[in-house]
């Protein structure tokens, strides 16, 4: 089973630029969740918060009761090897071969032979489709070849807690539909808690189990999918739906004038933000032949007790989600 | 604008430590402390290579390459600098004595001005020409694209894995590269004193034995192990630290070159009094 994240009032600058304060949120173990936000408002930086190569100012990110921010280099060191982390653009190292790439957590963290060791590479290498390219150098591929083999890289040592950044760009719409897939089988074979950072809407909308988003500075939200895909705060449901009318412009964030001179104008939809209902994508199950995910399952339990403090639209989204002969009408 | 949250997962027990609500004020460091600062910064790399030096497991195959590595591209320059080297103190020390009518000292003069002051820097500069500016440049390029991130997240430390290895490369390479530009040094002295400037032979290698002793040679291989020492952290530092995109690497390699030939001569100034201190010259 994964491990929890817990991360408590997180304050990162830039010298005086800040990029986000106070973020404070629970990743549940072994679930998989979604970190939404604009271009530019330090989603990566967060991620690299989490895993401790960036020290935010303030807050604390806690993992088996190690501070990832503040506690000694050396338990950080040993905490990281739970780590799986998958850079935006591969960060392979451009003087091995993929193979060596990938063999490289195993070679420094265990003792294995190296027949084993071929034999849980080439394993990898199958999962994210590089058979055949294992003896090239990361200068001889495509980007999205980069960043599966990135992603290769990260799970050979079955991390614990697997981070994403961005693992659709750069990726085509149907690499994109696939690494979703494998995302949540994974999620199913090793149970490991899972954060990938993007700003791809149908990832957003299939893949995760919770999702928070990181708008101007803060964090605006983090819950339950349904909550966010139901939800009616204007930052959220302009960005779910791509639109340009919204509190989000093309600089980050939007003057009040022009702002009040879109609502008063009623703009496309004629009745605000939120007026047409928004239908909740029915999340990814593992292909079949995969054990059942067991974070489905607890995440069912945790979602279940905190139903009272959900609003409606996400009660119901909810509901549904857990009836399938009920909400049979859904597309 | 800050969103009511409508649900957030429960939160942990209260803790004591309550984070500060508004916008911490941040202190801007003053600028006028910035070289003191990164000072501080290579002092602190150069304790933490020497920790990690004992750490296991060690890098043997990257320490072997890298070795290879340096002395494939200092070996021939330094033995190709040396000999003018050589012949230039020989000839200068040699007209010099002549005038003072000490023509039987050319050979100890020449040979403890190559051995204890020309071998080391000579050594320095080529290694940190040749070797630290590649390392830096390596390093830098590693850094941009986010090679050292990657392999720190794998709980793999850059400077035990790549640092460690290089710095200890550079001194190795460093000791043994300095014999080498001392034996040629001398050779080339002891040739154009002989030939061209028709000193005796005899008295050439006796006063060599008058005015030389072995602390000279200590001193020098010390003095190149120091500034191998030096040439390593400088050129790493800097590779670690580059600032922003491929330009940056390339300025640190610049800066790297640049400083460590003001360190190694300044730290060779201090080396000097000291030892001429603490070491009685020969025969007084």
């Amino acid at each position: 089973m994964g491990i929890e994240v817990v991360v408590e009032g997180l304050t990162k600058s830039f010298g005086k630029q800040n990029i986000w304060q106070d973020v404070s949120l629970t990743l549940p173990a072994g679930e998989v969740s979604v970190m939404l936000g604009p271009s530019g408002t330090g989603k990566t930086v967060f991620l690299k918060s989490i895993i401790g190569l960036l020290k935010p100012e303030h807050g604390r990110v806690l993992i088996n009761g190690v501070d990832m921010v503040n506690s000694p280099e050396r338990d950080i060191m040993e905490t990281r090897k739970l780590f799986g982390l998958m850079f935006q653009d591969g960060a392979l190292f451009g003087s091995m071969s993929l193979f060596d790439n990938i063999a490289f957590p195993l070679r420094e963290h265990t003792r294995k032979k190296e027949s084993e060791i071929r034999r849980i590479v080439m394993e990898r290498i199958d999962i994210v489709g590089l058979l055949g390219a294992e003896g090239k150098l990361p200068g001889e591929i495509s980007g999205g070849m980069r960043k599966r083999a990135g992603l290769a890289r990260a799970l050979v040592l079955d991390p614990q807690i697997i981070l994403c950044d961005e693992p659709d760009s750069g990726l085509d719409p149907v690499r994109t539909a696939y690494l979703s897939q494998l995302l949540i089988d994974l999620n199913a074979q090793i149970d490991a808690t899972m954060l990938i950072v993007t700003h791809n809407l149908d990832i957003a909308a299939t893949v995760p189990d919770n999702m928070g988003m990181l708008f101007c500075r803060n964090l605006v939200t983090f819950g339950p999918r349904e909550v966010l895909l139901t939800s009616d705060v204007p930052v959220v449901s302009q960005f779910l739906s791509g639109r340009r009318e919204g509190p989000i412009g093309m600089s980050e964030e939007k003057d009040a004038a022009t702002l009040a001179a879109e609502q008063l104008n009623g703009n496309g939809n004629g009745n605000g933000y939120g007026s047409a209902p928004r239908t909740v994508v029915p999340q990814l199950e593992p292909s079949p032949g995969m054990p059942v995910r067991q974070a489905a399952l607890r995440r069912r339990e945790r979602v279940l007790g905190m139903m009272g403090r959900l609003p409606e639209a996400a009660r119901t989204a909810i509901m549904n989600s857990y009836t399938p002969a009920a909400g049979g009408a859904r597309p | 604008m800050t969103a009511e949250i409508p649900v957030r997962p429960p939160e942990p027990p209260a803790t004591d430590a309550t984070p500060p609500r508004q916008t911490p004020v941040q202190k801007q460091p003053t600028r006028l402390l910035a070289p003191l600062r990164e000072t501080g910064k290579l002092f602190a790399l150069a304790l933490s290579v020497t920790r990690a030096v004992f750490r296991r497991p060690f890098q043997v195959r990257e320490f072997i390459e890298q070795f290879w590595f340096i002395a494939s591209v200092t070996i021939l320059p330094a033995a190709l600098v040396s000999i003018p080297f050589g012949a230039v103190i020989a000839l200068q020390v040699g007209s010099l004595t002549e005038q003072l009518g000490a023509q039987s000292f050319t050979g100890g003069a020449s040979v403890l001005a190559v051995i204890q002051q020309a071998s080391p820097l000579i050594v320095a500069l080529l290694i940190s020409g040749a070797g630290g500016s590649a390392i830096c440049a390596d390093l830098g390029s590693r850094k941009i694209r986010e090679e050292l991130d990657a392999m720190e997240v794998m709980g793999v430390s850059p400077i035990q894995r790549l640092v460690v290895p290089r710095v200890l490369a550079t001194m190795f390479v460093a000791v043994l590269l300095n014999g080498l530009v001392s034996v040629v040094g001398t050779l080339g002295g002891y040739f154009f004193n002989v030939i061209m400037q028709h000193g005796t032979p005899g008295a050439y290698l006796a006063s060599f034995s008058a005015l030389a002793q072995l602390p000279d040679l200590y001193i020098s291989e010390f003095k190149a192990l120091i500034f191998g020492f030096i040439a390593g952290i400088v050129a790493a530092y800097r590779g670690l630290n580059p600032r922003g995109g491929p330009k940056g690497v390339g300025d640190a390699v610049n800066q790297s070159v640049v400083i460590t030939f003001m360190l190694l001569f300044f730290v060779n100034m201090v080396l000097t009094a000291i030892y001429l201190q603490i070491v009685p010259a020969k025969g007084s």
